[in-house]
C-alpha cells in the first residue's frame, strides 16, 4: 500500500526533523515544485527518487536555502526556517552535498572537513576540538588514507565522500544527499550504504537521499518519496513504491 | 526661474552624456559577461584621437568623427574581445576584472605617452556659438544635439536588442553560452559586436563631452567611470532604467553644484563641497547598490587546484631575514635616487601584499588600494607629524575601520559590484577627502620614527626597516594562509556554496578580509609616505591605485613574495626609463601589458621562478625536476553511463576521470 497525499510518514511515531509543506517554486510559469508535502524522520534513510527534471535537486535547494520557494513552509524540528540565510539553517542542523560537487578543489582532504569543524567551534555551544572531529569523520566516511591528498586529485567518487564528510563534520541533525553514490564502483558502493544505514541507526541521523542507483536505494531506505514534473505522485516502503503503478509510469514514460 | 531651467538643460545634456556611455557598457556586460572597467578609457582615447585629427591635423568634423566612431572605437572594441575578452571565458572572476583593469591602465599610460600632459587642448563645440533660445535660455547646438542622440542611442539599442535577430542572439548568448551554441549560433560573434557597439558609444560620450570640460586624460576616464553609476541603476541590464539613471545623475550634478553653495551663507561653504557636488555620480552608486538584491550564492566552476605550493612560515621567516639582509647589503651599492625608486618599489609592494588575502586568497577584488594607502598616511602624519610607532598602529587602524564600513553594503553582492563601490571609494576619496585642506594643505612631511635610539632617519636605513616591514608582513601572510582564516578565504573563492553549507558566514568572512587588508595597505601607505618623506593629495589618486594591482598581479597575487618581485620590477622599469628617456612609455605602459599577459597565471612571475629553482634544486640533488603527473594510459573498454556499448576510455587523471553515470551530469551545464 501506498499512500499520497495524506500525512507523510505517519507509521514513524516522534515528531519529524523536517517537515516540508506546500512548497511551490516557479521559474516564470513553470511550476518546479507545486505543492510539495514531505517529512523526513531521525533514525532512518529516506529516499528521495523521480525521472530527471522531477525537481528533487529543487526541493533540497529549497530546504537549505539556496532556493527561495514561491509558496510553503519549511520546519526543522519544528522551528520554521523557510526565511533563514542558508548558513542559519546549516547551524540550526542541516548537512548537505550537492549533485555538481562543491568542494574546495585547493585544500586538502583534511582542510575540507577541518574547515567545517572549525566553523562549527565557532557557532555551536558544544566544547569540541575541530581536529578531533575531523580525524574521527575521516575515518568513519573511510577518507583516512587520502587525508592529506589535495581534493583535486581525487577521483568524483571519492570527492563525493569529501563533500559527506564536510558534512558530518558540521554534526548535522537532518542530512541531505544528493547522488552520493554516482562515481562510486560497485566495491564502494556497499560499505557507503553500510555508512548510511550506520549513520541513521546509530547515530539517530535523519537521512534524506536523492539517488538514481535503484538497488542501493531499494535496498538502504526505509521510506521512499517519488516526485514527478514537480509533484509528490507517491509515498511508501520501498517494496510499495516498486510495484507502484504511478512510478513506473513516470519512470517508463507511459503515463496518459 | 531661468536659472532653474537652464541648470535642468544643462543637467539633462550631461545626463545624455552619461546615458550614451552607460547604455554603451550595459550593452558590452549583458553580452559577452564581462564588465568592461576600460569603458571609460576607451572614450578618453577615442575624444583625443578626435582632437588629433580634426584640431591637430584639420580634417573636417564629419570625417574625423566617422574615422573616430565608426572605424578606429569598433576595430578596437572588437579587437580587444577577440585578443584579450574571449579567452576569458570560464576564467576567475578576479581574472577577468585584472585583465580589463590592465586595459584601462594601459590606455592611460599610451595616452600620456602619445598626448603629454601639460598642453591645452581644446575640442570646439559642434556649431560654436551657435544655438536658439528656449524661454530666454540660450541653448547651443551641441548641446541640444547631445541631447538628441543620447536619446536616439537607448532607443536605437532596444530595438536593437529586442527586436533584431542579432540582439535576440546577444542576449541569449548571456542566457546560456552552451545552449546558445548548441542552437547553431557562433556565442563569440555577438559578443565581438557588442564590443564594437560599446567602444562606439564609449568613444561618443568621450567626444561630445570633451568641449565641455578640459581635453585631460585623467578627468575624461573618471568622468565615464562616473557613467557606472547609471548602469547600476539600471542593474547591469536594463537600458530604460539606465537611461533614468543617467538623467538623475546629470540633474543632480548640475543643480547640485549650484545650490549647495547657495546654502552657506556667505560663501563660508565647507572645503569638502566642492568634492562632494564631483562625487555625487558614486555617492548615488553607493545608494543603487545599497537597493540591489541579495546576489545568490554561486557554485564552484570547477573541483580544480587553484593554488600553488604554500611555503612553511618557517621558509617565509627566513626568506624575510634574507630580504633584509640583502636590503642592508644593497643599500650601499645605489645611488641615493635609486634608493628612493626602489623603496618606492618596495612599498607599492607592501601595498601589493594587501591584495594578496582579498584577491589572490579570497578571490575578491579591491580597486581602492590607494585610498587605504593615503588614508594610513596621513593617520600617520596626524600623530605626532609621523615620527611615532604608535602612529603606524593608527595607520592601519583607521583604514581598517573605514575599510569594512564601506565595503558593508557591497559584502552581500556579487563579487562584481564590490569592486566597482571600491572603484567608487577610491574616486571619492580622491575627490572629496584628500582635497580638503585640513588634510593635505598643499603637502605634508612625514618624519621617520627611530628604534630603540637608532636612527632611522636617513633614506637607506628606511629602506632596510621597508624590507624589514615588508618582510614581517610576509610572514603573516603566510601564516595568515596556513590557519584557519586562511582557508576559510581559500574556501571561499573556491565554492561560496559549499562555504555556506558549513554554516559560514560569507558576509562576515569577507568584511573580515576586507578590513584586515585595508589595514595592510594602511601601512603600506604610511611607510611610502615616510620614503617619499612629502606628500601630496595627488599622490594616491584613484587610477593611480590600479597600478598596485597590477604590480601584485605580475608578482603573483596568491604569493607573498609576489607584490614585492612587482614592485621591483616596477622601480627597474622607473630607473630604467629615467637612463633612457626614449623608453618612457615603458613604465607608463608595461605594467599593463605584463598583468594582462600574466592574469591568467595566478602564481604570476614567482611561481615561475619558484618552479625553475625547484628544478634546478631537485637536479643539483638528483632528483627528477617537477612535472605534472601524466595522464594515466589504459587501453581498454569500460562502461560509461548506461550507454549499452562500453565506451573506450583512453587516459584518466585527477581531473578528467569518466565515471560512471556521470558523464552526461558534469556535461549538461
Amino acid at each position: 500500500m501506498t499512500t499520497t497525499g495524506g500525512p507523510a510518514g505517519r507509521d514513524a511515531g516522534p515528531a519529524p526533523v523536517l517537515s516540508v509543506s506546500g512548497v511551490q517554486v516557479t521559474f516564470g510559469g513553470l511550476h518546479a515544485l507545486d505543492g510539495v508535502d514531505l517529512e523526513v524522520h531521525a533514525g532512518r534513510v529516506t529516499g528521495l527518487i523521480g525521472p530527471n527534471g522531477a525537481g528533487k535537486t529543487t526541493l533540497f535547494n529549497v530546504i537549505c536555502g539556496l532556493q527561495p520557494a514561491t509558496q510553503g513552509r519549511v520546519l526543522l524540528d519544528g522551528r520554521d526556517i523557510t526565511r533563514l540565510a542558508p548558513y542559519r539553517r546549516v547551524r540550526a542542523g542541516i548537512g548537505r552535498t550537492f549533485q555538481r560537487i562543491e568542494v574546495f578543489g585547493s585544500l586538502s582532504v583534511r582542510d575540507n572537513v577541518l574547515l567545517a569543524a572549525e566553523t562549527r567551534q565557532q557557532w555551536s555551544p558544544d566544547p569540541v576540538d575541530p581536529r578531533r572531529v575531523t580525524d574521527g569523520v575521516l575515518d568513519r566516511v573511510g577518507l583516512a588514507a587520502v587525508a592529506d591528498a589535495p581534493v583535486a586529485s581525487l577521483s568524483t567518487g571519492t570527492t563525493r565522500l569529501v563533500e559527506v564528510a564536510r558534512a558530518l563534520a558540521g554534526v548535522p541533525r537532518l542530512l541531505l544527499l544528493d547522488e552520493p553514490s554516482s562515481g562510486l564502483d560497485d566495491a564502494e558502493s556497499a560499505p557507503f550504504a553500510g555508512l548510511l544505514r550506520s549513520l541513521a541507526h546509530d547515530d539517530g541521523l535523519a537521512v534524506l537521499i536523492v539517488e538514481h542507483d535503484m538497488p542501493l536505494v531499494m535496498g538502504v531506505c526505509e521510506w521512499i518519496f517519488v516526485l514527478d514534473l514537480g509533484r509528490l505522485i507517491a509515498q511508501g516502503p520501498p517494496a510499495a513504491i516498486q510495484d507502484d503503478a504511478r512510478v513506473r509510469d513516470a519512470y517508463l514514460g507511459t503515463r496518459a | 526661474m531661468t536659472t532653474f531651467l537652464r541648470l535642468t538643460i544643462f543637467g539633462l545634456v550631461t545626463g545624455g552624456i552619461y546615458a550614451v556611455a552607460a547604455t554603451g557598457l550595459v550593452v558590452t556586460y549583458t553580452t559577452s559577461g564581462i564588465f568592461n572597467f576600460a569603458h571609460g578609457a576607451i572614450g578618453m582615447l577615442a575624444a583625443f584621437l578626435y582632437w588629433e585629427l580634426h584640431v591637430n591635423h584639420g580634417i573636417p568634423t564629419l570625417v574625423s568623427l566617422a574615422l573616430v566612431l565608426l572605424v578606429f572605437a569598433p576595430l578596437a572594441g572588437a579587437l580587444l574581445e577577440r585578443t584579450l575578452i574571449r579567452p576569458l571565458h570560464g576564467a576567475p572572476f578576479a581574472t577577468t576584472i585584472v585583465v580589463t583593469v590592465g586595459i584601462l591602465a594601459g590606455c592611460l599610460g599610451l595616452a600620456q605617452q602619445i598626448w603629454k600632459p601639460g598642453a591645452p587642448r581644446v575640442v570646439e563645440e559642434f556649431f560654436p556659438a551657435e544655438g536658439f533660445h528656449v524661454a530666454g535660455v540660450f541653448v547651443s547646438w551641441h548641446r541640444a544635439i547631445t541631447l538628441l542622440i543620447a536619446a536616439a542611442t537607448v532607443v536605437a539599442l532596444r530595438h536593437l536588442l529586442h527586436h533584431s535577430r542579432a540582439g535576440i542572439t546577444m542576449r541569449a548568448v548571456v542566457d546560456d553560452r552552451d545552449l546558445t551554441s548548441l542552437s547553431g549560433v557562433a556565442p563569440t560573434r555577438p559578443s565581438a559586436l557588442s564590443w564594437a557597439i560599446g567602444s562606439s558609444l564609449a568613444a561618443l560620450a568621450g567626444i561630445l563631452i570633451a568641449p565641455l570640460i578640459t581635453l585631460d586624460v585623467v578627468l575624461l576616464t573618471l568622468l565615464v567611470i562616473d557613467a557606472y553609476a547609471a548602469a547600476v541603476v539600471g542593474r547591469l541590464r536594463s537600458l530604460p532604467l539606465t537611461f533614468i539613471g543617467a538623467m538623475i545623475l546629470g540633474l543632480a550634478q548640475s543643480h547640485g553644484s549650484y545650490w549647495l553653495p547657495k546654502a552657506f551663507p556667505g560663501d563660508r561653504f565647507p572645503d569638502w563641497l566642492p568634492g562632494f557636488t564631483d562625487s555625487l555620480p558614486v555617492i548615488l552608486l553607493f545608494v543603487a547598490l545599497l537597493a540591489l538584491p541579495e546576489a545568490r550564492l554561486r557554485g564552484a566552476r570547477a573541483v580544480r587546484a587553484v593554488t600553488g605550493r604554500v611555503p612553511s612560515v618557517r621558509h617565509a621567516a627566513a626568506g624575510a631575514l634574507l630580504l633584509t639582509g640583502v636590503a642592508w647589503a644593497g643599500a650601499g651599492f645605489m645611488t641615493g635616487q635609486d634608493v628612493q625608486r626602489v623603496g618606492e618599489g618596495v612599498a607599492l609592494g607592501l601595498i601589493g601584499l594587501s591584495l594578496v588575502p582579498l584577491t589572490g586568497f579570497a578571490g575578491q577584488v579591491s580597486l581602492c588600494p590607494f585610498a587605504f594607502a593615503g588614508l594610513g598616511a596621513v593617520a600617520m602624519s596626524k600623530v605626532g607629524g609621523g615620527g611615532s610607532w604608535v602612529g603606524l598602529l593608527v595607520a592601519m587602524a583607521v583604514p581598517a575601520a573605514v575599510g569594512a564600513l564601506v565595503a558593508l553594503p557591497a559584502l552581500r553582492l556579487q563579487g562584481l559590484y564590490l569592486a566597482l563601490s571600491t572603484l567608487a571609494f577610491a574616486v571619492l576619496v580622491d575627490y572629496m577627502v584628500f582635497p580638503q585642506a585640513s588634510l593635505f594643505r598643499t603637502s605634508i612631511t612625514l618624519e621617520r620614527p627611530d628604534l630603540f635610539g637608532l636612527s632611522l632617519q636617513s633614506d637607506r636605513a628606511w629602506f632596510v626597516v621597508l624590507a624589514a616591514a615588508y618582510g614581517l608582513a610576509a610572514v603573516f601572510v603566510v601564516w595568515l594562509r596556513r590557519g584557519r582564516l586562511g582557508r576559510r578565504l581559500v574556501a571561499m573563492r573556491d565554492s561560496p556554496v559549499g562555504c555556506a553549507m558549513t554554516g559560514m558566514s560569507l558576509t562576515r568572512t569577507k568584511l573580515v578580509v576586507f578590513a584586515l587588508s585595508a589595514a595592510m595597505a594602511g601601512l603600506g601607505g604610511a611607510m611610502l609616505a615616510a620614503m617619499k618623506v612629502s606628500i601630496s593629495a595627488k599622490s594616491f589618486t584613484a587610477l593611480g591605485g590600479l597600478t598596485v594591482l597590477l604590480i601584485a598581479v605580475i608578482g603573483g597575487i596568491e604569493t607573498a613574495s609576489g607584490p614585492l618581485l612587482g614592485g621591483l620590477a616596477l622601480a627597474g622599469m622607473t630607473i630604467l626609463a629615467q637612463e633612457a628617456p626614449a623608453l618612457g612609455w615603458v613604465p607608463a605602459v608595461g605594467p599593463a601589458v605584463a598583468a594582462i599577459v600574466l592574469a591568467r597565471q595566478r602564481d604570476g612571475v614567482a611561481a615561475v621562478l619558484g618552479g625553475l629553482a625547484r628544478n634546478v634544486v631537485g637536479r643539483r640533488r638528483g632528483r627528477a625536476p617537477t612535472t605534472p603527473d601524466p595522464l594515466t594510459a589504459l587501453d581498454g573498454s569500460w562502461p560509461v553511463g548506461q550507454a549499452l556499448e562500453p565506451a573506450r576510455v583512453r587516459a584518466l587523471d585527477g581531473l578528467f576521470g569518466i565515471d560512471d553515470g556521470l558523464c552526461a551530469a558534469e556535461s549538461a551545464r
